[in-house]
């Protein structure tokens, strides 16, 4: 049995493909990894299936005891990685062995790092998806001792040597490209226009959304009847607070949706962490 | 058949909105369009429904936007599915107690009612099922009177206990699993909603009836029991809609 132990788990692991799809009618979240252009990164790397689980890993990773020799890749935020404690490659092909240990720590830039294994964690398939979410599968995140059945690892007897530069543009850009939500031309033309070219401060970030805060007078008397929502749409509260959804969040929802990020925006939000500004920019179809 | 908006909602999913009323009419309608789309059109990764809205999640981004509000159109006209969803009416049983109820009190005092008025309204509605959302297999449940209907609650759970019945705004529902909410607990219920081990993990589906009939704090610790060694049958009776 191919595995990796889990020795200490870090701030927030969880297994995550590409999503859980075609479940909202039963009010099942998409979920999956929330930077898709990371995750697939590391996984391509690797000549895996772009849907291959990886595991997500946020701010703070874990330390991780290899039972079997296994070829991994690591993007998103870049966590100091260590392999027997000696630093090890971003963005690129490592080959580990039985007994080696990978050690992840605090994110010197970005939020979230992803580790790609070789035919990717074979951990729990729920409703067609790998990805981790509290009431489908078992587990909802990584625990201390958790031993995590991986693919077949093929003796890799080649040497191209897999490397892709990072894109720090990725990690740096303040700009959420967005396209204008179902409910944006409820709102007033001033409050429209303080929705753009001005920046808001990130007050809270999980895997189920992201709250900005903003001295802006956002506050409104709008109400909608209750409609669907996805990842990446935007609400705005009555008080004024705006909420862009991620992954894990409900499949509706009864604030009005004045934004939808794009999926690149999605990815971008994803590398960022609470007190770190945004804009959002128009794009259209 | 209504006049319908189309509108995208990104680039990778359509909107259709029905005029902003919950009815039933409207909602068979929803789920009829939903069952004609699933057939005759392309590029659906998947199908959300609401009161009064229908999301088509697509595989691929939306090229022409013009174009495929005409395809869709065309369809919802023209187009034809024999209907072969079964819709059930199920009966579920609700303590309305304070034992398990945390704003049962709170609620009949701001609204100037007596507990066996409330049970007595809660229970007398055949309540539809619009669609799942919020949480898994969560019902949202149209056909709650006038007479119970509550702001939502100014400062939210930060947990409400799954299987809680609530009402919030002019809507009722059961929380499926443990979650934050907004809703005022007024009742609790045995039952399962939502159990990811089943192929089917939910029993209900939008379109279908919900009748709550009120049992004592006893019997809900009998049925809770009875529910967890997977010995109780939940009472159903078809729907002819």
């Amino acid at each position: 049995m191919h595995s990796i132990q889990v020795i200490k788990p870090g701030l927030y692991d969880t297994i995550q493909d590409l999503g859980r799809f075609g479940m909202t009618s039963m009010g099942i979240p998409l979920s999956g990894a929330l930077d898709i252009y990371s995750a697939k990164l590391a996984n391509a790397l690797l000549k895996n299936s772009l849907n291959c689980p990886v595991l997500e890993m946020t701010l703070t990773g874990p330390v991780l005891l290899f039972q079997k020799n296994a070829t991994i890749a690591l993007t998103g935020a870049d966590m100091s990685p260590r392999i027997n404690d000696k630093p090890v490659k971003m963005q690129t092909k490592l080959l580990v062995k039985v007994g080696d240990v990978l050690l992840l720590s605090k994110a010197n830039y970005g939020c979230r790092c992803y580790l790609a294994v070789k035919n990717g964690f074979k951990t729990y398939l729920k409703f067609n998806s790998y990805s981790y979410f509290k009431v489908i599968t078992p587990n909802s995140r990584l625990y201390k001792g958790q031993i995590l059945p991986i693919g077949k690892q093929f003796s890799v007897a080649n040497n191209t040597f897999s490397h892709i530069k990072t894109d720090y543009k990725h990690f740096n850009t303040d700009i959420l490209k967005v396209f204008k939500g179902p409910e944006f031309n409820l709102l007033s033309a001033k409050q429209q226009d303080l929705l753009f070219g001005n920046t808001f401060k990130i007050t809270k970030n999980s895997r189920m959304g992201y709250q900005f805060k903003t001295n802006l007078n956002l506050s409104n008397q709008i109400e909608i009847i209750t409609s669907s929502v996805m990842p990446g749409t935007v609400q705005l509260t009555q008080s004024g607070k705006l909420i862009a959804l991620m992954n894990d969040c409900q499949t509706t929802g009864g604030y009005p949706r004045v934004l939808q990020l794009s999926d690149e925006a999605i990815s971008v939000l994803a590398q960022k962490n609470t007190f770190q500004k945004i804009k959002f920019k128009v794009i259209h179809l | 058949m209504y006049n319908l908006s189309y509108k995208a909602f990104g680039n990778k999913a359509i909107l259709i909105e029905w005029p902003q009323l919950i009815s039933e009419e409207i909602l068979y309608d929803i789920l009829s369009f939903k069952n004609k789309i699933e057939d005759l059109y392309n590029n659906v990764l998947d199908i959300s429904t609401a009161y009064n809205s229908l999301t088509i999640y697509l595989k691929k981004e939306i090229l022409d936007i013009e174009k495929e509000k005409f395809k869709l159109n065309q369809i919802y006209i023209l187009g034809f599915k024999d209907t072969d969803i079964k819709n059930f009416v199920w009966y579920i049983p609700v303590c309305y107690n304070k034992a398990v109820a945390p704003d049962l009190v709170d609620f009949l005092k701001q609204k100037n009612l007596e507990l066996q008025q409330l049970i007595k309204y809660h229970i007398k509605n055949l309540y539809t099922v619009y669609f799942l959302g919020f949480l898994p297999g969560f019902p949202y449940l149209g056909g709650l009177p006038k007479v119970l209907h509550i702001p939502r609650k100014k400062t939210p759970h930060i947990k409400v206990e799954k299987g809680s019945v609530g009402i919030g705004g002019q809507q009722t529902g059961i929380y499926t699993m443990d979650s934050p909410g907004g809703w005022y607990i007024i009742g609790k219920t045995p039952i399962s909603f939502f159990d990811a081990n089943l192929k089917e993990p939910c029993f209900l589906k939008a379109g279908d009836k919900i009748k709550f009939e009120s049992i004592s704090y006893k019997q809900y610790l009998n049925l809770s029991n009875q529910v967890e060694r997977g010995l109780f049958k939940l009472k159903k009776e078809v729907l002819n809609a």
